[in-house]
C-alpha cells in the first residue's frame, strides 16, 4: 500500500513535469531553439490566476482563459522583441537571450508583487478521492487528465491541421518552408503563443497543487522539465510526457526507498546513462547531419 | 589623459582640503567630547557632514528572494535609530543609517562592506544572512570594526573577535527544541529539514545529538532542498513510522507548503519548529486550522504584554503599516547595542573601546534582555510560541 502511495506521489509530481515539458519540447521541437524563460511564464500564469481571482473576483474556468490570454500574448511580444532579431544567429546567443529574458521577468514580478510568496486558491474544483489508503487529490488528477489531454490535442494539432503542417515544415527547414509559402514568422510567433499558453494551465495547475506563487516558482520546475524533455527526447511530444512521467517516479521512489539524500544524484545519474545509450533521449528521432 | 590628469589633480586637492576640514572638526568637537571614528580610511570627505552624527551601516538583502529578511531588519533599524534620535542623540550626536543592499549574495556583502567602510561608518548591523555574515566577518575582523549581526545564526558569523550577534545559534535552538520536545513526554520524533541549508542543518544536528542524550528516538529523519517544492513522499514515509510529533527545523515557507502537504498525504502529527517559522501564519493569510497547536522557538512574539515590545509594534506599525517579524526586532535591538556600546565608550568612540564595551553591556531588547560574551554569543532566554486561534501566543 505504502508502495502504490509512493507511486502515486511519483505519478502527481511527474505529471506537473510533463505537462511544463510539452511547451518545452513543442517550442524546441519547431523553433529549433531552448526556451529558458519557459518557467517564468509559469510563473506569469500563476500570478494572473491569482490576480484574477482575487483583485478581480472571476470565477475559476475566466481566470484560466484570462491567465491563457495573457501568457500567450507575453509569449508572443518576447519572440518578437527578444528572439527575433537573433534568428539566424548562433544558437549560443538566443541560449543566453532566454536567461535573460527569465531573469527579467523573475525580477519584473519581485518588483510588483514582491519576494514574499503569495497563497493561491485551488481552481480545481474536485474532491480528493481515497481508494483504500490512497489518497488522490482533485488536483492531481486534474493535472493528470490535463497532461493527456493536451499531448493529444498538441500531436493531432500538429499533424492535421493547416498550421500545424506549416510548424513542421519550419521546423524542418525555414529557408524552404518559406519558398514553398509559408509564413515563417506567423507561424513562430503561433508556436511560441500556443507553448505560452500551455505554460499557463502549467502554471495553473502547478499553483493549485502547492497552493504559493512567488517570482521564482517557476525556475526549479523550469529546468526539471527540461530534463524531462531531454530525457524523453527533446523535440518530441509523447516524449515529454514520458520523461516527465518517468522523472517524477524515479525522484519519489528514490526518496522513498533509497535516500532523499541521493534523490537529486539518482534522478540526474538516470539521465545521463540515458544520454550515454541513446543520446537523442528516449523517444527522440536520431538525426543524420549532413556534411 | 589629459581629462585623467585634471580629475586626478582634483581628488587629490579635495581629499587635502577634507582633511584639513576633518582635523579643524576634531578640535571644534571638544565640547561634544566625541569624534567619528575611521577618519583615517578615506572618509574624510565626509566628515563635514558628520561631524554630530554616527553613521551606523547596515548589509542586508533589500531585493531577491530573501528580501523580506533584510527589509524587516532595515525597518526596525530605522525606528531604533528615529527612536534614539528624538530623546537627544547619544550625548548630543545623532545616528543615521546607510543601509546596503547586498541580495543575499556573499560578494555583494563584500562590496557592500567596503563601500559603507568608504562612507567612514562607526559600527555596523550586518549581514542579515548566515552567508554574507561570514563573508563579511572575514574583512571586517581586519579592519576591527563593531559587527552585530541581527539574524546571522550559524556558529562562524562569530568567528572575528569584532564579531557579535542579536539572534540565537543555530546549535543552541536544536538542544532547546530537543529539551522542550522531551517535557511534552515525547519518544519518538519524526525529522524533516533541508539538508543544503546551513540553518536548517545546524539545527538538526545539534537536534539529534541532544535527542540521544534525552532517551528520543528519531523515527525518521527525511530531507529535502531548497527549491523543492513537492514533500508527499517523505511526508508518506513519515506517516508509516509510530512517530509522536513532526520536527520541522525550517523556514515558514516551507513550514507552510510541509504542512498544507502533510493534510493531503493524511499525516496528523502535533509539530515543533524552529525560529524560522516566525511569518508562518501572514504565509498561510491567517488560516492556521492545519498548524493549530504548532510548537516552536521564538525570540520574539508581537502579541507580548512587555511595555518595550508594544511600544515597539506600535512605532513600527505605524511606520509601516505591518507588524513587526523578529528579523525587525533583532535589528532594533542591534541598534540599541550599539547605542549601549557607545555610552560605555563615554566620547572616546573608537573600534577597540567599541568592541571592548560590548562585553560590558546590558540591552534590555525587545527579543529579551540580553548580555554579550566576548566569544560574540547573547545571553538570553528562548521563548517558545504556540500557534492558537490564528495568533502566536508566548507559552
Amino acid at each position: 500500500m505504502l508502495f502504490l502511495q509512493q507511486l502515486v506521489n511519483g505519478l502527481n509530481a511527474g505529471s506537473v513535469y510533463a505537462l511544463i515539458a510539452l511547451g518545452y519540447t513543442m517550442v524546441y521541437g519547431i523553433a529549433k531553439m531552448l526556451n529558458f524563460a519557459h518557467g517564468d511564464v509559469i510563473m506569469v500564469g500563476a500570478y494572473t490566476v491569482s490576480v484574477a481571482m482575487t483583485t478581480m473576483a472571476l470565477p475559476p474556468y475566466l481566470s484560466v482563459i484570462l491567465s491563457m490570454l495573457i501568457c500567450a500574448l507575453l509569449g508572443v511580444v518576447v519572440e518578437k522583441i527578444a528572439y527575433k532579431p537573433l534568428r539566424g544567429s548562433s544558437p549560443l546567443t538566443v541560449l543566453i537571450t532566454a536567461i535573460g529574458v527569465s531573469y527579467f521577468l523573475q525580477n519584473v514580478a519581485l518588483l510588483i508583487f514582491g519576494s514574499n510568496m503569495r497563497k493561491v486558491e485551488s481552481v480545481v474544483n474536485l474532491p480528493t478521492v481515497n481508494i483504500g489508503s490512497i489518497t488522490l487529490t482533485g488536483e492531481s488528477i486534474a493535472t493528470f487528465v490535463s497532461t493527456i489531454i493536451i499531448m493529444i490535442c498538441l500531436t493531432l494539432f500538429i499533424k492535421f491541421t493547416k498550421t500545424g503542417k506549416a510548424m513542421l515544415a519550419v521546423s524542418e527547414d525555414k529557408g524552404a518552408a518559406q519558398l514553398m509559402g509559408i509564413n515563417v514568422n506567423k507561424t513562430i510567433s503561433i508556436t511560441f503563443a500556443i507553448g505560452s499558453a500551455l505554460a499557463a494551465v502549467a502554471g495553473v495547475l502547478y499553483v493549485s497543487s502547492y497552493g504559493f506563487v512567488g517570482p521564482y516558482t517557476g525556475s526549479l520546475p523550469g529546468i526539471r522539465a527540461f530534463v524531462a524533455a531531454v530525457l524523453g527526447g527533446i523535440g518530441s511530444i509523447p516524449g515529454a510526457m514520458l520523461g516527465g512521467i518517468l522523472l517524477g517516479i524515479i525522484e519519489s521512489m528514490s526518496k522513498a526507498y533509497i535516500s532523499t539524500q541521493l534523490s537529486d544524484a539518482i534522478v540526474f545519474g538516470v539521465l545521463i546513462v540515458v544520454l550515454l545509450v541513446k543520446p537523442s533521449g528516449l523517444l527522440g528521432k536520431k538525426r543524420n547531419e549532413k556534411v | 589623459m589629459k581629462f585623467s590628469k585634471v580629475l586626478a589633480c582634483a581628488l587629490a586637492a579635495v581629499t587635502t582640503a577634507s582633511m584639513l576640514a576633518a582635523c579643524g572638526n576634531g578640535d571644534e568637537g571638544d565640547t561634544t567630547k566625541g569624534t567619528t571614528t575611521n577618519n583615517d580610511l578615506g572618509s574624510s570627505a565626509n566628515v563635514e557632514e558628520t561631524a554630530g552624527t554616527y553613521l551606523i551601516g547596515g548589509i542586508g538583502p533589500l531585493t531577491g528572494e530573501n528580501a523580506s529578511y533584510g527589509i524587516s531588519v532595515q525597518n526596525g533599524c530605522q525606528i531604533a535609530i528615529d527612536e534614539i534620535n528624538a530623546a537627544g542623540g547619544i550625548n548630543g550626536y545623532k545616528l543615521e543609517l546607510i543601509f546596503e543592499d547586498d541580495v543575499a549574495d556573499e560578494e555583494k556583502a563584500i562590496a557592500a562592506y567596503n563601500r559603507l567602510m568608504d562612507e567612514g561608518i562607526t559600527a555596523l548591523v550586518g549581514a542579515v544572512t548566515s552567508g554574507s555574515s561570514i563573508a563579511v566577518g572575514q574583512e571586517s575582523v581586519n579592519d576591527g570594526i563593531l559587527q552585530i549581526t541581527p539574524s546571522g545564526s550559524a556558529a562562524k558569523c562569530t568567528e572575528g573577535f569584532n564579531a557579535f550577534r542579536i539572534c540565537f545559534t543555530d546549535p543552541l535552538q536544536g538542544q532547546t527544541m530537543a529539551r522542550y520536545i522531551s517535557e511534552q513526554g515525547i519518544t519518538k520524533v519524526a525529522i524533516l529539514y533541508n539538508n543544503a541549508d546551513e540553518y536548517s542543518s545546524g539545527i538538526t544536528e545539534a537536534f539529534i545529538a541532544e535527542a540521544e542524550t534525552l532517551g528520543i528516538e528519531i523515527v525518521a529523519n527525511e530531507t529535502f532542498s531548497t527549491d523543492d517544492v513537492d514533500f508527499k513522499t517523505q511526508l508518506t514515509t513519515i506517516k508509516a513510522t509510530d512517530a509522536e510529533c513532526l520536527f520541522l527545523p525550517v523556514y515558514y515557507d516551507k513550514a507552510a507548503l510541509i504542512t498544507e502537504q502533510a493534510v493531503t498525504v493524511g499525516l496528523e502529527l502535533p509539530y515543533f519548529g524552529c525560529d524560522g517559522w516566525d511569518g508562518i501564519i501572514k504565509q498561510l493569510n491567517g488560516d492556521t486550522s492545519n498548524i493549530e497547536g504548532a510548537t516552536f522557538l521564538t525570540p520574539f512574539v508581537a502579541t507580548s504584554e512587555k511595555e518595550n515590545v508594544k511600544a515597539f509594534v506600535s512605532a513600527y506599525e505605524e511606520a509601516y503599516g505591518s507588524t513587526p517579524d523578529q528579523f525587525a526586532a533583532d535589528g532594533y535591538d542591534a541598534i540599541y547595542a550599539i547605542k549601549a556600546a557607545i555610552e560605555v565608550c563615554d566620547g572616546d568612540v573608537t573600534n577597540e573601546n567599541l568592541v571592548a564595551a560590548m562585553t560590558e553591556i546590558t540591552v534590555n531588547g525587545v527579543t529579551g534582555d540580553m548580555t554579550f560574551t566576548a566569544e560574540g554569543e547573547p545571553n538570553k532566554s528562548a521563548m517558545v510560541a504556540v500557534i492558537e486561534n490564528g495568533e502566536y501566543v508566548a507559552k
